[in-house]
């Protein structure tokens, strides 16, 4: 199984993330992550999804998703060719005596602490999510509380925009 | 207010003599036949495009409104609570509303509606459970492509959510059975939501669209236009096939020495059957048509060699298996065709015109795929493999069809005469087909008089048979061979039922005899669910767990089908006999001002064969019990 990451664009239209989401349910495709938001053209919103498929598997997920007809566009985008980050935001077990730790390994990682009280700190972090592996890994001998964490953002590098070219088309 | 071609029955053909017309497609408007998308390109909202100015009405109104406008004759419903402001202007409209006995049978006839004229079918229910009873139907037009418009009230906008009287959230809940649907809570939105509706439904590969409409948006005001603005930016179903692949697929064609033609559904659903004929004769191939498509290649035709699939004839089933190219129109690689995927036609190249780029490679690898609609496809196949041919020569396809052909002699569809003394069913079946003829239309519902239908009835021309393939909705009968009735009332049509199948939508009877829709309904009595029967006797050691109706021979007969009949105003006789069964065929063939029910009592005992058992290779079909065919011929 190899990873995708696929960039939807869709309709704002009540109910299009139940319909993406719903495709996947009831195709058996496995989603690792979806993050999903407005996009700079009103009444269109764009979504990640990260899809964990073989070869020929990913080409029926695109082919599935373009027949939903609030699904304007698709494009996979490569770890090469595209930026891509997750968010964040970690509580992490911290008192008088760790906290410096804590907080240096935070730095490490150019994460920054978001809030603090007496036992414990907010760390919130971006990045890629090997990246947000590898703090989690350093932040664990401390004690994690909680996990929050968004899907993937991602998006193509280079000046090209793929909503520019979706509204051209359509 | 006939819509199909007037055929009056007394000049209807008995049986084909000879070779069988051409299909008359040339009476459908092209703005309301299904793939018609030359028209589409004009305006893709449906109808005459009338121009109406801007006038003031309520959001009901505007649904009856929008439905005249795209061109709706008739509409299958029943009415609730919901969408009762919509029944109000519907009620001074010149559009035939069939008041149903069940919002199930409203859907099927819609189905069956659009399955004979290429129109869309609508039907209308209210909300919670009128919607729900619509949720089987929907799926079946999900399931075979069939171009459907369901209308449902929904409560109030403002209690949406609350779990009102009468609330389901039906457009989350047909989200997987739907090709879109539409929530609408402004008025405002009714004219272009409806436009785009049956834009969707009709357009692109067919398919079941909803409109939930609440309460409120139903009696509020608005501004009616028409036409309206279809705004769908993300639906752009391709038609044209690439040039390329189609000159690709030509040349296949013309290196292939054991090519099949495999002719799905979607022939049917583009209107292609001409098309398809002219590069059939030209390429020489044999054609197998699918459980969907039979009729869209006419099976008096030699290059016709059968039905493929689990019940297919061993000609069909075995050329597919042994082909080198498939050359695959319209059609899905469905389960039922390939048996063991892996074991399907191994040594074939496949090329795979489908108007659904997501058919494509699906189940089976398409060496040269063409995405478009096979009415554009076909005759541009055509020439190219013309072009291809003049270049590389007619490939000699002699010891091909010298295989084939010995297959068809040897391995005929028949039957085994029951040992208990009671009619075998197969020739009912027979019988109906021959003395209706080709111009009948024949709607079945699912299990083994299913499968005895599609086998022992002759179709030349598409839309003559019409059956719940995909989904195997038991019931669909009845209520489509309405719908069918009312779209073609100049034709005989015929509902060949189980008594299972039966049970589940007579109801409908009464929908028939009130507004004089004469179908005729042979209902093929075996006293039991005779295909699960069929796998009981074959893979349960003959334990018959909760198989037996009790409605046949030496039973307690409940219910008496001549008697429940009778009870809804139909003609109702009852056939025991094989001397009987001409007789009381043409005795309902007479009857044409009322429906006639028949309830022919069969043998329990008789089986669909040939049949690829589930979960093994086509290679061991079997025309009889354990009994499958000598292959060391073929070498």
């Amino acid at each position: 199984m190899s990873r995708h990451t696929l960039s939807v664009l869709v309709e704002d239209k009540p109910g299009v993330l139940t319909r993406v989401a719903s495709l996947f349910a009831r195709r058996a495709f496995n989603i690792n992550s979806l993050a999903v938001g407005p996009t700079e053209v009103p009444g269109m919103s764009r979504m990640t999804v990260v899809v964990d498929a073989d070869g020929d598997l990913i080409e029926q997920v695109t082919k599935q998703l373009n027949k939903l007809v609030n699904v304007i566009k698709i494009v996979e985008l490569t770890s090469e060719s595209s930026v891509q980050r997750d968010h964040i935001l970690v509580k992490v077990r911290a008192d008088a005596a760790t906290r410096l730790q804590v907080t240096q390994a935070a730095d490490l990682f150019r994460a920054s602490v978001v809030d603090v009280s007496t036992d414990s700190v907010v760390i919130e972090a971006t990045g890629h999510p090997e990246k947000l592996t590898a703090l989690l890994s350093v932040l664990e001998p401390f004690g994690i509380r909680e996990i929050v964490q968004s899907g993937t953002l991602a998006v193509g590098r280079g000046s090209r925009s793929m909503s520019d070219r979706a509204l051209r088309s359509a | 207010m006939s819509k199909g071609s007037p055929i009056s029955p007394s000049l209807m053909a008995t049986k084909s003599a000879g070779a069988p017309k051409a299909p008359e497609r040339a009476d459908r408007t092209a703005e309301t036949a299904v793939g018609a998308d030359t028209a589409a390109t004009a305006s893709p909202v449906l109808g005459p495009n009338n121009v109406v100015p801007p006038t003031v009405m309520t959001g009901s109104e505007a649904i009856v409104r929008s439905l005249e406008e795209l061109g709706v004759d008739d509409i299958f419903g029943l009415p609730g609570g919901a969408i009762l402001p919509t029944y109000d202007p519907l009620m001074a409209s010149k559009m035939n509303h069939v008041l149903v006995r069940h919002e199930q049978g409203a859907g099927h006839a819609a189905q069956g509606y659009a399955m004979v004229t290429g129109r869309v079918g609508v039907c209308i229910a209210t909300s919670g459970p009128g919607a729900t009873n619509l949720v089987t139907a929907i799926m079946d037009a999900h399931m075979d492509s069939v171009p459907l418009v369901a209308i449902t009230g929904q409560v109030s906008s403002g209690v949406i959510g609350t779990d009102a009287f009468q609330e389901a959230d039906i457009v989350g809940i047909t989200m997987p059975i739907t090709k879109h649907s539409f929530l609408v809570t402004d008025p405002n939105d009714i004219p272009h939501v409806m436009a785009e509706a049956f834009h969707l439904a009709s357009t692109g590969r067919p398919g079941p669209v909803l409109v939930d409409v609440a309460k409120d948006a139903q009696q509020g005001q608005m501004t009616f236009s028409w036409p309206p603005k279809i705004d769908l930016p993300g639906y752009r179903p391709v038609v044209r096939g690439h040039n390329k692949q189609v000159r690709e697929a030509a040349k296949l064609i013309a290196a292939a020495s054991k090519p099949v033609l495999y002719v799905g559904g979607g022939v049917v659903k583009a209107h292609a059957a001409a098309e398809l004929r002219e590069l059939a004769e030209l390429t020489g191939a044999p054609v197998v048509t699918t459980l969907m498509a039979r009729g869209v290649f006419p099976d008096s035709h030699p290059q016709h060699v059968g039905m493929p699939g689990m019940h297919g004839t061993v000609s069909a089933v075995t050329a597919l298996q042994q082909s080198d190219l498939l050359i695959t129109l319209g059609a899905r690689f469905d389960d039922r065709v390939t048996g063991v995927l892996k074991t399907f036609a191994p040594n074939a190249k496949v090329i795979h015109a489908d108007i659904d780029p997501a058919e494509i490679s699906k189940n089976r690898t398409a060496d040269v795929p063409i995405v478009g609609s096979v009415k554009e496809i076909i005759p541009e196949l055509t020439e190219a493999v013309r072009t291809q041919f003049g270049t590389s020569g007619t490939p000699d396809l002699a010891s091909w069809w010298a295989f084939l052909n010995n297959l068809k002699e040897t391995y005929p569809l028949g039957w085994t005469e029951p040992e208990d003394g009671l009619s075998a069913p197969q020739r009912v079946i027979e019988r109906i087909g021959a003395l209706t003829g080709p111009e009948g239309i024949y709607v079945a519902g699912v299990g083994q008089h299913q499968m005895w239908a599609a086998q022992f009835i002759k179709y030349e021309r598409p839309h003559a048979w019409l059956n719940s393939g995909g989904a195997g909705t038991m019931g669909y009968a009845v209520p489509a061979a309405m719908g069918a009735k009312v779209g073609e009332p100049d034709r005989v049509v015929w509902a060949i039922d189980g008594d299972g199948c039966f049970q589940m939508t007579n109801q409908e009877l009464a929908t028939c005899a009130i507004n004089k829709i004469p179908i005729k309904v042979a209902v093929i009595n075996n006293s039991s669910l005779g295909m699960v029967r069929q796998w009981q006797t074959l893979f349960y050691e003959g334990r018959y767990s909760n198989t037996d109706l009790n409605t046949g021979h030496e039973t307690i007969r409940i219910p008496d089908f001549v008697k429940l009949g009778e009870a809804y105003g139909c003609a109702s006789f009852r056939c025991d006999r094989d001397e009987d069964i001409d007789a009381t065929i043409q005795k309902a063939l007479e009857i044409n001002d009322r429906p006639v029910v028949i309830d022919f009592v069969v043998s329990p005992d008789s089986m669909v064969w040939p049949m690829v058992p589930a979960g093994v290779s086509n290679d061991q079909i079997q025309v009889a019990r354990n009994m499958t065919p000598e292959w060391e011929e073929e070498d």
